[in-house]
């Protein structure tokens, strides 16, 4: 039994921005994974709530004329990874949310939802700052786009104002042609669980696949927001494929990341994982894209 | 013949289908709602307790405090009741306690319309405390100066304490030829992960108390909820429906005295009191975290010659079973090896603020076996010798007699377990090629063996009975007070019954329900003690039966009943094998004969003075992934000499499901706590109980003895299987690394700070 004061089905984006203006104190509702069980455990006892589930155009993916992939938030996780357009153009994406919790979460929670929680581990989130990701926000004033990696503000918090949903996750034909990718979920079980730390390496390599045209480098659970790496992106771009490289690409990485110590895992531990994780994505994002690993 | 078959569950369709009723399906859903106010500090007292707010709540029906309960205190744990005073169970509790112990202590109940009203009225409830600092480990709480004893009686918190020693230590360590080993181990506080968490609802009939819970020992629960309500045994009534599990957790009784007294506050009205997951964790039981010290003197020839352990228990807030579980692992001790002169053992069991040990699967001998093996392990490999044949060399052997208890070893087939395992892991080819290895990632094959008792003679009372009752068709109920909670105990005594009376399975109808108004005494399912102790009830009492109906049969036929036997539900001549006249027809003769009717039923109740021992070892073979700290298994096998399988199909889920717990005993489960001693980790997301996705294939297999003692040749196999897990996985990493674990779970910080330390990555 569920401690809800209220609950207003929206019948469309328009209908749900309203009742969220007309109720500041409301949440909207998308899959429901992570509000039910903040519900059971008092956090969110006796709240109101907009549910977003029948807004059938927050729901589905489409790819436009010049290639543009837009995958609605209120999809959910086993959808996104059995649709044929990810599967053909962003597999890594598809990979990454199967990782989420078990069969009955990733048929109810949506990539949306794993987006607006805000929190560092989500598997969808690194994997979507590989891509670049633009979100399109909608709110009383219109609509407005920011990229996945301005999304951030903190452990919880996004850039969502009062009123605002998100209602698009964009990827455009240059942020996945030629890109191959492997995100790795590191965690203490194989399923049911969340991220020690995870981590997403998309790369594209030259004509000859001995070289690192593009890469991509981001992580989950390693700082209070999921992060790209940038300098150990820059370290390799254009360089050849040798074991030297791996070590470089980590060893970068490693001074841009600022895990925390919890009891969950310690510093050292997920730095070990930063090290390690991130030669293994690159490694395997190379195997992907047709390239050799001389070692 | 159906003892020795795998048939399929007696009640398969019923769970498969959902149709079996539990605890909650039972529940009128206009029953009240308790919902229970725990303590947010590990030590000290509730000054006061506001409940004004609390009472505003819509629904809201009654709030009782710690200050409205009586103030007599009593027992909870599943023991028989002894009537010697000075064995009886430790009565430390009071249905709620303005004296905090631990961190999540009872010290309110709220009974409201519905859950919701419950919590809400909870969350208003406001608390004021005097609080003490928190003592989490045995060596604080013995030695603390910072806050007062946790109970009054046991000024330096020790529960209790107790010793042995055979032959004479002090001199065996004189001898100049032993290589001395010592060693440290560490295990820690896991949790029984039932799937349906502890449940009941009472209500009053006609002044008597009626409680349904999802219990293993009914009988055992009505004496204690009598005890704990101060009214005679004969005025509560427990009924026990099928149980989604309860691994030694509900060998406990939690929280049904307080759901009675809830009720009686009500007029009596049904009230259900259902625990949350966290609540389950929390204020339930757990398996005692022990700190175990071994000293071992050995010949260089791989001779034990002495051995000593030092045991020390968390023992958490409340006695519950208390000392019996950390005697039980020195007992374990003392049997599995035999020493050439000496051995000497000390434990202790010290109160803490934290979550109540209780009994687990195993009842203290993982946690013993875990520093035995792994310590055996160490001593082989030091001395250059082969762990195996060293172990073999040392183990208990047939005919072996407990000096203190008499327990005696009538057959065992520990040898032949060892070689099937050896066998199956292919042990002569993997472990010297294991060795000495280099590389980011190594393998690694390990292995332990356990012993294990068959019930708790002669430290307690080992009694139980059963009822036959033939219906007009021929068929029979039989009426078991021992319980099925998951295990397939119906399916076995339904076999057992059928076997010994000639019976086919299917005219065995087994009532599931215990009812202690109705259904024959019995303590009820642990120590895996029931196809022992309870299957000698159901033999005598089918062996009574049968001996019924041929009587009746002899007068019907104007035959000798020498003459006469049962075979498949037919009354036939002994000799030749003819049937004579088919039970259907026979039973309504019985029941509708006007010369002579008889209602055929038998009932009869053994007190079990014996025990026996059982055996088994577990194989694994693993990879560990340096960089990661990973361990995969990669093959992993338990096998046992349970006796005679009365069902084996049954016995192979038996093993399954516990070395699935012994996997996570070794591999990832543990009970986290602040420095306040605040829960981290009450929940099925942070404690890491294993998925599928982890579980490898899991291999079982048996050596059948026929042991002598059992009633069927059997002996015990519910908790064995959990035990030799850990310390197989342990020996595993320790020879694909060189490293040593002597702290359980191995989890990847361990593994990762541990392999770093010794430049391994």
């Amino acid at each position: 039994m569920y401690d809800i004061e209220n609950i207003y089905e929206a019948v469309d984006i328009q209908d749900a921005i309203k009742a969220l203006v007309e109720n500041p104190s409301a949440i909207p509702l998308a899959g429901g994974t992570d509000i039910l069980i903040k519900i059971r455990e008092g956090k969110l006892a006796g709240k109101s709530f907009i549910s977003l589930h029948h807004i059938n155009s927050l729901k589905g993916i489409t790819r436009d004329e010049q290639g543009n992939i837009m995958i609605r938030p209120l999809t959910t996780f086993s959808h996104i990874t059995y649709h044929p357009l990810i599967k053909t153009y962003l597999p890594m994406l598809g990979e990454a949310v199967d990782q989420v919790g078990g069969p009955q979460i990733r048929n109810m929670g949506t990539i949306g939802g794993n987006i607006c929680n805000g929190v560092t581990s989500a598997d969808s989130a690194s994997t979507l700052f590989t891509y670049n990701a633009l979100l399109e926000i909608t709110g009383p004033t219109g609509i407005r786009n920011i990229p996945i990696t301005a999304f951030y503000k903190g452990p919880g918090r996004v850039h969502l104002q009062q009123g605002e949903l998100l209602t698009g996750i964009c990827i455009t034909k240059e942020n996945y042609e030629g890109f191959h990718g492997h995100y790795i979920k590191y965690a203490m079980r194989e399923a049911m669980d969340i991220a020690t730390l995870g981590c997403a390496v998309n790369c594209k390599l030259n004509a000859s696949l001995d070289q690192l045209e593009d890469v991509r480098l981001a992580f989950g659970v390693a700082g209070p927001t999921p992060m790209r790496c940038n300098k150990a992106e820059a370290a390799v771009i254009g360089q050849t494929i040798s074991p030297s490289l791996f070590k470089t690409f980590s060893e970068v990485a490693l001074t841009e990341v600022n895990p925390r110590t919890s009891w969950r895992a310690s510093r050292d531990f997920r730095l070990q994982l930063v090290k390690e994780l991130s030669k293994r994505a690159l490694k395997q994002a190379i195997l992907l894209g047709g390239g050799h690993l001389d070692d | 013949m159906s003892v020795g078959e795998s048939v399929k569950r007696v009640d398969a369709y019923e769970k498969v289908t959902g149709r079996a009723k539990y605890t909650d399906d039972l529940c009128p859903r206009t029953a009240l709602v308790a919902k229970v106010l725990h303590s947010t500090i590990a030590s000290g007292y509730v000054k006061s307790i506001e409940i004004e707010e609390a009472l505003k709540v819509k629904g809201v029906v009654k709030i009782v405090t710690c200050f409205d309960v009586p103030s007599h205190t009593f027992p909870t744990a599943g023991h028989p009741w002894s009537t010697d005073s000075s064995h009886q169970d430790v009565a430390d509790r009071r249905l709620l306690n303005t004296h905090i112990r631990y961190y999540g202590d009872d010290i309110a109940a709220v009974v409201a319309e519905d859950e919701v009203a419950a919590s809400r009225a909870l969350r208003l409830i406001k608390v004021e405390y005097e609080a003490f600092t928190p003592l989490l480990t045995p060596n604080e709480a013995m030695h603390a100066t910072s806050a007062p004893p946790i109970h009054e009686n046991y000024p330096d918190n020790i529960l209790c304490h107790s010793d042995f020693e055979i032959g004479h230590y002090e001199e065996a360590i004189k001898d100049p030829d032993l290589i001395w080993f010592e060693g440290e181990y560490d295990t820690q506080m896991v949790q029984h992960c039932h799937i349906e968490p502890a449940v009941s609802f009472a209500y009053e009939d006609n002044h008597r108390m009626i409680v349904v819970s999802s219990t293993q020992i009914p009988h055992i629960m009505r004496r204690v909820i009598a005890q704990a309500l101060g009214v005679p045994f004969g005025q509560v009534r427990v009924i026990k429906p099928y149980i989604g599990g309860g691994f030694g957790n509900k060998q406990d009784v939690l929280y049904e005295p307080l759901n009675a007294f809830l009720s009686k506050q009500v007029g009596g009205k049904c009230v259900k009191l259902e625990l949350s997951r966290e609540e389950v964790f929390t204020c339930t039981r757990t398996r005692h975290s022990v700190q175990i010290k071994l000293k071992t003197g050995v010949r260089a020839d791989g001779r034990i010659v002495t051995r000593k352990i030092e045991a020390l228990a968390n023992q958490g807030a409340y006695a519950s079973h208390g000392h019996a579980i950390v005697s039980n692992a020195i007992t374990g001790f003392r049997h599995i090896y035999q020493q050439e002169k000496a051995v000497k053992a000390d434990a202790y069991t010290v109160f803490t603020n934290l979550p109540c040990g209780g009994a687990m699967r195993g009842y203290g001998i993982p946690q013993v076996t875990f520093a035995c093996e792994s310590h055996m392990q160490d001593i082989a490999e030091a001395l250059h010798l082969d762990p195996i044949a060293f172990r073999m060399q040392n183990a208990m052997q047939l005919g072996y007699k407990d000096p203190f208890l008499g327990i005696t070893c009538y057959s065992s087939g520990l040898k032949e377990c060892v070689e099937k395992g050896m066998e199956y892991i292919h042990w002569h080819e993997k472990y010297p090629a294991y060795q000495d290895q280099t590389g980011p990632i190594r393998k690694g094959v390990g292995m332990g063996i356990f012993s294990y008792k068959t019930g708790v003679y002669p430290i307690s009372l080992e009694t139980a009975s059963a009822r036959l009752v033939l219906n007009q068709d021929g068929s029979a109920q039989l009426q078991m007070g021992a319980t099925e909670i998951g295990q397939g105990a119906d399916t076995v005594f339904s076999q057992m019954a059928a076997e010994t009376i000639g019976f086919t399975l299917d005219q065995i109808h087994i009532v599931s329900t215990q009812d202690t108004d109705i259904s024959p005494f019995d303590t009820g399912a642990y120590a895996s003690r029931q196809t022992y102790v309870s299957g000698m009830a159901v033999k005598k009492t089918a062996a009574l039966f049968k001996e019924r109906l041929l009587s009746y049969a002899a007068y019907l036929l104007k035959v000798p009943e020498s003459t006469l036997d049962i075979q498949n539900n037919e009354i036939i001549n002994s000799v030749t094998k003819d049937c004579l006249i088919t039970l259907p027809a026979l039973a309504l003769e019985a029941f509708y004969n006007l010369d002579y009717a008889s209602h055929i039923t038998a009932e009869s109740s053994v007190q079990c003075k014996n025990n026996t021992i059982s055996f088994g070892v577990c194989f694994a073979e693993i990879e560990v992934d340096l960089a990661l700290g990973r361990i995969k298994i990669l093959d992993i096998i338990n096998v046992h000499d349970s006796g005679v399988l009365i069902n084996p199909q049954l016995a192979k889920a038996q093993v399954h499901g516990s070395m699935s717990m012994g996997l996570g005993y070794a591999l990832s489960e543990q009970l986290l706590f602040d420095a306040k001693g605040k829960p981290l980790n009450p929940n099925l997301l942070d404690y890491k109980l294993p998925t599928s996705m982890d579980t490898p294939d899991l291999a079982v297999d048996f050596v059948e003895t026929v042991d002598p003692s059992g009633p069927y040749g059997n002996k015990s196999l519910g908790e064995p299987p959990a035990i030799p897990v850990a310390p197989a996985i342990r020996n595993a990493l320790l020879q694909a690394t060189g490293i040593a674990f002597n702290s359980l779970p191995i989890t990847p910080h361990k593994i990762i700070e541990k392999f770093k330390e010794n430049g391994l990555i």
